[in-house]
């Protein structure tokens, strides 16, 4: 009876009701089933709901630091039908809820505590906090990360990613799985462009090789420059994706 | 470390599976991992460590074995209607150069089976 060999025994009633020992049989089962079905199927149903209620939604993703809170404050003030909402991951605090609030954007926070990136599941509790009327934009402020919320959907029906100047030209192809699934790719902070160094051609040439069919603007969350294209380009994406007015 | 997360799930799979076949031990499991799914293999393989070395003698994971097989990234170019092996990170259709082919295979992320008794 080691447990290992499967000369493990086990008993069951024969006919006659004595115990008899049957051997345990070592066995294979084919499962072929993906560690992300679960999250997936989740992610299904609030792209069902968001697409019920009329809502165009955003997975919003960049490494810390990359301006994913300032980009929202200018659109939250910028958005055609006011209020946005905003579904914000972050480790801990509520100080990006908080900011995105004063800008009258509806928003919730979810704490992942330890927990590197945003799950489907998480998304669709937190939208029950959240009132949708009159909503027509949810964006969903994934944790800053560039590696690990790339695998898993959020329901989102476009990916935006943002890359800072100061990051350096090449991390398109140090991140490609992130940068790969992108919609839209927001190169932000272009006031410190001549500061920073930023080659912004190396830049593009870089993401167009990993992500050849993505959107690409130059923004500055600071003043504000180039938010008015984000705004007419989500605009137009609009009656693709959402169900309703 | 998203590893962790995803080792939670294979758990929640395997013993689902094991329960359903009336079985209680778990000897091999075989995880299909696409080299372009943004999951690094050594860091699923710690956390599978991590479970096997918490399982006590009545845990059906003691002494489980990983088993891990990566499926290479291969894509389809759209221009010549060829599938090809993208040799880098750019997945340039090696012919005619048009960048971004469909990818075919690379992002498993799979229980393929696993050997229960």
């Amino acid at each position: 009876m080691c447990g290992t060999c499967g000369c493990d025994t086990i008993t069951a009633s024969s006919e006659v009701g004595q115990e008899v020992p049957i051997p345990r049989q070592r066995r294979r089962l084919e499962l072929e089933r993906s560690l992300l079905s679960r999250n997936d199927a989740r992610a299904q149903h609030n792209r069902s709901q968001f697409q019920a209620l009329g809502l165009l939604s955003l997975n919003l993703l960049s490494a810390p630091g990359s301006g994913k809170t300032a980009l929202l404050e200018q659109l939250a003030r910028r958005w055609p039908q006011r209020p946005i909402a905003v579904v914000v991951g972050d480790l801990a605090t509520d100080n990006d809820a908080r900011r995105l609030r004063a800008c009258g954007a509806r928003a919730v926070q979810i704490h992942t505590g330890s927990l590197c990136h945003l799950e489907a599941d998480l998304v669709a509790r937190a939208i029950r906090r959240l009132p949708l009327q009159g909503v027509n934009l949810l964006v969903i402020e994934n944790v800053g990360n560039l590696v690990c919320p790339a695998a898993f959907d959020l329901g989102e029906q476009l990916r935006l990613v943002v890359l800072a100047v100061g990051e350096g030209e090449d991390k398109p192809l140090k991140y490609p799985a992130l940068f790969r699934s992108a919609d839209a790719v927001l190169l932000n902070k272009i006031d410190l462009e001549s500061a920073t160094g930023f080659d912004r051609q190396r830049a593009l040439a870089n993401l167009r090789g990993i992500a050849p069919r993505a959107a690409v603007f130059p923004v500055s969350a600071r003043s504000g420059e180039g938010l008015e294209a984000v705004v007419d380009w989500l605009m137009a994406q609009r009656p693709r994706h959402a169900a309703h007015p | 470390m998203h590893e962790l997360a995803l080792m939670a799930e294979l758990q929640r799979l395997a013993e689902a599976a094991l329960r359903q076949q009336g079985a209680q031990r778990i000897h091999r499991l075989r995880l299909r991992l696409g080299a372009v799914a943004g999951v690094d293999g050594e860091a699923l393989r710690l956390a599978f460590a991590v479970l096997v070395s918490q399982a006590t003698d009545h845990s059906p994971w003691r002494g489980a074995v990983l088993d891990l097989e990566t499926i290479q990234a291969r894509c389809f170019c759209s221009n010549c209607e060829q599938p090809f092996s993208p040799s880098d990170v750019i997945h340039a259709c090696p012919r005619c150069g048009q960048l971004a082919g469909r990818l075919l295979a690379g992002r498993e992320l799979e229980l393929a089976s696993l050997e229960v008794s």
